[in-house]
């Protein structure tokens, strides 16, 4: 048998935030007490109408801008009509004939070679309602319907789970970048529909296409997609390829295997039709615009900055483009002539370690990029040592107070060489004994001299000097 | 005592010569009766109280509500079985607004079954009969409140109108009803039946109470993306009897009774009446014109509205599954639920209609229907934008005659009266102001005539109506039941 490509095309819902929902004036909030955020609309109560949340429409088009997509000259929705339990009005606002974004194109990380991924559509409609099964019945909540959903259709253009789970990560970037969404897996936050097929490697056909609903983690989409490739392609091998049919299976996370729901051939006709209770209204250049401009830099090119531009490894880069919030203040720090390398190893090593140790947010923390800089300039001019440089971090921090605040004479490094030679000189009269034991080759006892200097000093000498000093008194 | 209009209960009661209570318990006395009579109602409000007499207009006043809007703590059925238990938590926006300036509800009217029907008699709680003669249909949807205003047991009631369910009853019991402009009543809170068609409305005896009415319920409504801001308009100032120099125009393919060669007497009378009518326009300085239309484009309405009305209801009714509102069924998984509420709960002329909405909203019939549909409308609506260009408005006899027997009912349309009977259905196509006020009658049966312009010119339609009203001895007349 030839060897087998796949493709794979990725269906992916993200829950937008937004104080309330995306039709009704519910607050949009994860509760665990059930249907506590409802409005009316939200339960379909006889004689509601839909009324269009404008924050979700302006966050959909910061996604369809920051995605390259083509925006639409109108906004107006569409009804997908179908019978579900979990569905109250019986059809959900969403977009089919005028989505909010068509035609996108970007590239991503994969491997640390960047590939390109077309973006078919992005649409903006309403969440169901969930539904919890018991033994003999199931409840309905109905805080989830109408949250603002966002749905990203991507092209067939993947060739591995691989691809796929990497477009996934760089997607939850970017909505946590662009703040429309905290993106967040375990919440149910991002929920993605799978398509496989696999074809001869030289096919200019593709083969049939199997599609997997609701797979709701990364994990999950990436062992989906190499079930499905195995399985297809053992069938394949085994000349069974005709069994492979055009259908919906599901992720199943217990048994890691896709299971069969129902074929192609049942698909529901969903008779879409344009929503007549929302108006046509036009998106003007000027709010295309307006939104531009709130649109940050996206991690990707940040860290190609940083890399190419600043030296950083890719590792450290990839660190620092991680959360927005940490990029930001790495690019305050560039901003204020922090030299890039020992920024970023400040952030990296004391900064991330303080932040997750204390769990608290860079946002928040009264070391700011300003008095980073402070505090570096100390270490440089040799005022402090890194030890006390560490110290002092730390104590900025909690005490909610200036660097210069603790650098005093008490405190500050001793440096000068006619002084701590006087006290070398002191403390080397008084242990003639190891200095003869030294002398005889028990070298490894030099670091008793340097603790005896330190704890005389509490701690201040300047260790390169008092090194330097005591090797040629021990000549 | 509520067979007087509005402004003059208002003067009675700020003179106190009569009392809130008064009229309220008039009202609910009135209700029994014409309930025993004629059907009318699904409610009657009778712990309805007194409410203080302001400078509303309408405080103090009872009035009665179309039973597809929704009202809190009063049972709203919209005459559906799917519904008969259902007692909202929320009060429509324009009910609403009446409250708030000091009407009072006494009760709930029937409609036919979610306002899909154009006869009164496909109501849950029976057909609605004619107060002047109860052999004879409402005409529907809104037969309730017809029936209820014209029996004098409020001076107006709430209707809505999808094709003419508030134009139409109106004509066949004597009184006015009118629909304003597309938005600017909010229909939240009304049961939804064909969205881009469904207009609220109101059922009076005179124009002045239908504009005084109006003014109340108007207004920009944040539940309501499709309500706009009509603080500039004012329709009861706007009544000022002059009409000089207004043109009205009238279609040649619907009044030119040679088009009707098997014409019965009712039509003959209906079409010689109404020019009768159009002359005393002319005596008001009005400049009336025929207009000729393509017969392809008239003879569309009625199509165009089925495909429409019933794809957009079978959608909008879809929240009606029992599982949150509505008898719930006992059956075992949630689909037969579903399938058991909606089979027992529909009359047969409602699945009709569900099951063309759903054939015409399929991926393989939509473009040939449903897209089809929405193009001859929008060339209908162009065509009627271009006259009001020329002509202020567009005058016509409402339906073909007076009131149909109830037995000969049954849906049935008479191919060569067709664009008589469903020309109003326009006015939702375009969302334009249109309004009915009676102009005389055949056979002791009143009749009506149709004023329909251009959006956002209620002012300008209702002056001409008003204007019309007065030159004709129907204004604030009751139904008394004819001699057989």
């Amino acid at each position: 048998m030839k060897k087998q490509i796949a493709t794979i095309g990725l269906e992916m819902h993200c829950e937008f935030k937004s104080n309330s929902k995306v039709f009704s004036s519910a607050k949009n909030t994860y509760s665990e007490t059930p249907n506590s955020s409802i409005a009316p609309l939200d339960m379909a109560f006889p004689g509601t109408l839909p009324v269009v949340n404008k924050k979700c429409v302006e966050d959909a088009l910061k996604v369809s801008i920051a995605l390259n997509c083509t925006q639409p000259k109108y906004m107006f929705f569409d009804r997908k009509n179908y019978y579900y339990p979990d569905l109250p009005k019986g059809y959900q606002i969403t977009q089919m004939t005028n989505p909010v974004g068509i035609n996108g194109k970007i590239d991503i990380e994969v491997n640390g070679k960047l590939i390109p991924v077309y973006i078919h559509d992005v649409h903006l409609e309403e969440d169901s309602a969930s539904l919890d099964h018991f033994f003999d019945t199931s409840n309905i909540d109905y805080n989830r319907s109408g949250v603002p959903l966002f749905e990203l259709v991507t092209e067939p253009c993947f060739h591995s789970a691989e691809e796929a789970g990497a477009f996934i990560e760089h997607m939850i970037r970017v909505y946590r970048y662009l703040g429309v969404s905290d993106a967040d897996t375990k919440k149910g936050q991002i929920r993605c529909d799978v398509n496989v097929s696999i074809a001869d490697e030289d096919s200019e056909e593709l083969g049939t296409k199997v599609e997997m609903k609701n797979v709701n983690s990364i994990g999950g989409v990436i062992g989906a997609i190499n079930y499905e490739i195995e399985r297809q392609t053992k069938l394949k091998e085994e000349g069974r390829y005709s069994e492979v049919e055009q259908e919906t299976r599901r992720w199943d996370e217990e048994t890691a295997s896709t299971i069969r729901m129902r074929s192609k051939v049942d698909a529901i006709d969903y008779k879409y039709f344009v929503e007549p209770n929302i108006p046509k209204y036009k998106i003007s250049e000027e709010w295309i615009e307006e939104i531009k401009t709130n649109i940050p830099r996206l991690h990707l090119e940040r860290k190609q900055d940083y890399v190419n531009n600043y030296g950083l490894s890719s590792y450290d880069a990839e660190i620092l483009v991680k959360e927005k919030a940490i990029a930001d203040y790495f690019e305050e720090c560039l901003s204020l002539h922090i030299d890039a390398k020992s920024a970023a190893n400040w952030i990296i090593t004391q900064i991330l370690g303080y932040i997750n140790k204390n769990n608290s947010n860079i946002n928040e923390l009264y070391l700011t990029p300003k008095r980073l800089k402070d505090l570096i300039a100390e270490l440089d001019k040799g005022t402090i040592s890194s030890k006390q440089a560490r110290e002092i971090f730390i104590k900025v921090i909690e005490e909610k107070k200036e660097v210069r605040d603790f650098i005093s004479k008490d405190n500050a490094q001793l440096s000068d060489k006619e002084e701590l030679t006087k006290i070398i000189d002191e403390i080397l009269a008084n242990n003639q004994s190891q200095i003869e034991e030294y002398k005889n080759g028990r070298t490894n006892i030099f670091d008793y001299f340097v603790g005896l200097v330190m704890k005389q000093t509490r701690g201040k000498a300047n260790p390169v000097l008092t090194k330097e000093i005591l090797t040629e008194k021990l000549k | 005592m509520l067979d007087k209009s509005i402004t003059e209960l208002h003067e009675l009661l700020k003179e106190k010569k009569v009392t809130s209570t008064e009229l309220v318990q008039e009202s609910l006395k009135k209700s029994h009766e014409i309930n025993n009579k004629y059907n009318a109602f699904v409610t009657i409000c009778d712990d309805a109280t007194e409410k203080e007499v302001t400078d509303s207009f309408v405080s103090g006043i009872p009035f009665g509500v179309k039973d597809n809007y929704s009202t809190k703590d009063v049972l709203s059925t919209g005459s559906s079985n799917t519904l008969k238990n259902y007692v909202p938590f929320y009060t429509a926006t324009v009910v609403q607004k009446l409250f708030n300036a000091g009407a009072i509800m006494t009760n709930k009217t029937a409609l036919d079954e979610f306002g899909m029907g154009g006869t009164g008699t496909t109501c849950h709680t029976g057909p609605v009969l004619n107060p002047w003669d109860k052999t004879r249909m409402c005409a529907g949807s809104s037969a309730g409140s017809a029936c209820a205003v014209a029996s004098g047991v409020y001076p107006f009631a709430l209707g809505s109108d999808t094709g003419d369910s508030i134009r139409k009853p109106a004509a066949f019991c004597g009184i006015v009803g009118y629909k304003p402009t597309y938005g600017m009543l909010s229909r939240y809170g009304l049961f939804p039946f064909a969205s881009s068609l469904d207009h609220c409305g109101v059922l009076t005896r005179s124009v002045l109470d239908a504009a005084i009415v109006t003014d109340i319920m108007k207004g920009i409504d944040k539940h309501d993306m499709t309500s706009w801001d009509s603080s500039n308009i004012h329709l009861q100032a706007a009544l000022t009897g002059n009409i000089t120099g207004k043109k009205l125009f009238y279609i040649k393919e619907i009044c030119d009774i040679n088009r009707y060669p098997n014409a019965n007497n009712e039509l003959k009378e209906h079409l010689k009446n109404f020019f009768k009518t159009l002359e005393l326009l002319k005596e008001k300085g009005a400049i009336i014109e025929e207009v000729s239309i393509d017969e392809k484009l008239l003879n569309a309405i009625a199509s165009v509205y089925v495909v429409i009305s019933c794809a957009e209801a079978t959608s909008n009714m879809s929240n009606l599954t029992g599982i949150i509102f509505g008898p719930r069924s006992d059956a075992k998984n949630v689909y037969e639920m579903m399938k058991e509420h909606r089979t027992l709960g529909f009359s047969p002329l409602i699945k009709r209609r569900f099951v063309i909405g759903s054939y015409v909203l399929q991926k393989e019939n939509q473009e040939r229907y449903f897209k089809n549909a929405q193009r001859v409308r929008r060339l209908i609506v162009d065509k009627m934008k271009e006259l009001f260009q020329e002509y202020d408005a567009l005058i016509l006899p409402v339906s073909s005659g007076p009131a149909k027997k109830l037995d000969e009912d049954k849906d049935v349309i008479d191919a060569s009266t067709n664009v008589l009977e469903e020309h109003l259905q326009i006015g939702n196509f375009g969302g334009f102001p249109s309004i009915t006020i009676p102009n005389g009658f055949i056979d002791d049966l009143p009749v009506g005539i149709n004023i329909t312009g251009n959006c956002y010119d209620d002012e300008n339609i209702l002056n001409i109506a008003y204007t019309l009203e007065s030159m004709m001895p129907y204004k604030g007349q009751i139904a008394k039941e004819r001699k057989l």
